[in-house]
């Protein structure tokens, strides 16, 4: 899942032509812009834009939904709280319990704001592998150290989860069944232990080898990606859309 | 729950902290040495995995974060593994938000690595069970100051949200209790197997 393969059979996107820097640049300028707005009518714009976004991207519907969920999901204890406590003239009271008018709205503007957001982010950003936003923000000038630890991190994520994989299996096979017990936590902290040593074990090879071979704390970033018109007509159109949706909320 | 979506928080909270996230990274990143770079990302790595462990509690299931140990093992290059991870968790899984990017790193590794920082000094393998119990409230502490952060933050840029963010408090009391837990045993069998990863001696320094 986190190393990037080639495939061939892979439908290429439009939003693949552009450089992966006006992705995230283009992505964090217009999510900015849609967390200041406040109208309703520009939020729902802003909306349809996502999902115009996503199917240029061709992201399944089903991925969609499933990450809209997640979202979501972090609203839904503050939402029963909000129309509930805001005090101001209750809307319908049912006994004790009064839904107000204004943390209704509130809490629909949230909910506009958030889903707008990650529809716009989804196909930016997440439709990107980690090798690409890892040289995209190495070329956007993040510290160089940094993007070392997220390619190094990329690159032994797999074998580290295969190792987790193994020792899980190891376990199951003992007749390890997680249980809401004092026995499932010592399982679980010797088993993180035990990871943590393998991982710290194996950075030291790697470590040694790099050095053999001349590593100074940097990798050369290649990429055949250019800043191009497309990237130049994409960058003026997301300024202009995020200029204008932040106009017309105001004016 | 410790991803906070776009859309939730105002503008001069995520300034605030999107610069506090920032400044840590720089200090993280200050530290971080040749030699530390591949132990830090495999230690990213490693956290990034067992953060997606999920502890049966009752009918539901809860995650760790693990954020104590992560402090006590790599100090202020917490921010850059755990900044990793939150790319890592964004782009692969759509957690957390773009423009939160800073607050949630503010959030996860600034309450860990000020704990560990307090009770580093007094974990070492002579003394396993009181290193373990020190470790272990650390980390209870810190999902506690997280989930307090986390408050404060929605409170800060909703007034309203107020009273919802005592019954979110709430909900990470669990999670404390078994992070406290986890992390005490971890720390015992660190201390049997490499004490040299934990404790006073840790890699929290730089190296050439």
């Amino acid at each position: 899942m986190a190393t990037d393969t080639i495939d061939a059979a892979a439908r290429v996107s439009p939003l693949d032509r552009l450089d992966t820097r006006t992705r995230v640049i283009a992505a964090v300028a217009l999510v900015l812009a849609l967390v200041s707005l406040r109208s309703w009518m520009l939020l729902g714009a802003a909306i349809l834009l996502g999902i115009l976004l996503t199917t240029l991207a061709g992201i399944p519907a089903r991925q969609t939904i499933r990450r809209l969920l997640h979202v979501e999901g972090f609203l839904l204890i503050l939402f029963v709280a909000l129309p509930l406590t805001t005090r101001l003239p209750p809307f319908i009271a049912i006994g004790p319990v009064g839904l107000s008018v204004p943390g209704l709205e509130r809490a629909a503007t949230l909910a506009l704001r958030i889903t707008a957001a990650a529809l716009v982010v989804l196909p930016l950003i997440s439709g990107l592998t980690p090798i690409r936003l890892g040289h995209a923000l190495g070329r956007l000038g993040l510290p160089s150290r940094l993007v070392q630890v997220f390619l190094f991190s990329i690159r032994y994520i797999e074998l580290l989860r295969a190792e987790a994989r193994r020792l899980h299996d190891a376990m199951r096979l003992r007749g390890f069944v997680p249980a809401t017990d004092l026995h499932t936590l010592r399982s679980y902290g010797h088993f993180i232990g035990q990871l943590l040593v393998r991982a710290v074990e194996r950075a030291e090879r790697v470590n040694e080898a790099m050095r053999c071979r001349g590593f100074a704390g940097r990798f050369p970033l290649v990429t055949l990606e250019r800043f191009g018109a497309a990237d130049i007509a994409a960058a003026g159109l997301t300024a202009l859309l995020a200029g204008g949706l932040l106009l017309m909320d105001r004016l | 729950m410790a991803h906070i979506p776009d859309g939730i928080l105002s503008l001069p909270v995520l300034a605030a902290g999107t610069l506090a996230g920032a400044g840590g990274l720089m200090l993280g990143i200050r530290r971080l040495g040749d030699r530390d770079i591949p132990r830090t990302a495999l230690l990213a790595a490693v956290f990034f995995i067992a953060s997606s462990l999920a502890f049966p509690l009752g009918p539901t299931s809860v995650h760790l974060l693990l954020g104590g140990l992560i402090g006590l093992m790599l100090g202020w290059k917490a921010f850059p593994a755990i900044f990793v991870g939150l790319l890592l968790q964004a782009l692969l899984f759509g957690f957390g938000g773009l423009t939160t990017l800073g607050v949630d790193l503010v959030n996860m590794a600034l309450p860990g690595v000020a704990l560990a920082a307090a009770v580093r000094r007094f974990v070492d393998a002579g003394h396993p069970s009181r290193s373990a119990a020190l470790v272990g409230m650390a980390a209870a502490l810190s999902v506690i100051v997280t989930a307090g952060l986390v408050g404060l933050e929605i409170a800060l840029s909703e007034p309203a949200f107020a009273p919802a963010v005592g019954v979110m408090a709430a909900a990470y009391l669990p999670l404390a209790a078994i992070e406290a837990v986890v992390s005490a045993f971890v720390t015992l069998y660190l201390l049997k197997v490499k004490p040299e990863m934990i404790g006073a001696s840790a890699f929290t320094g730089t190296s050439p």
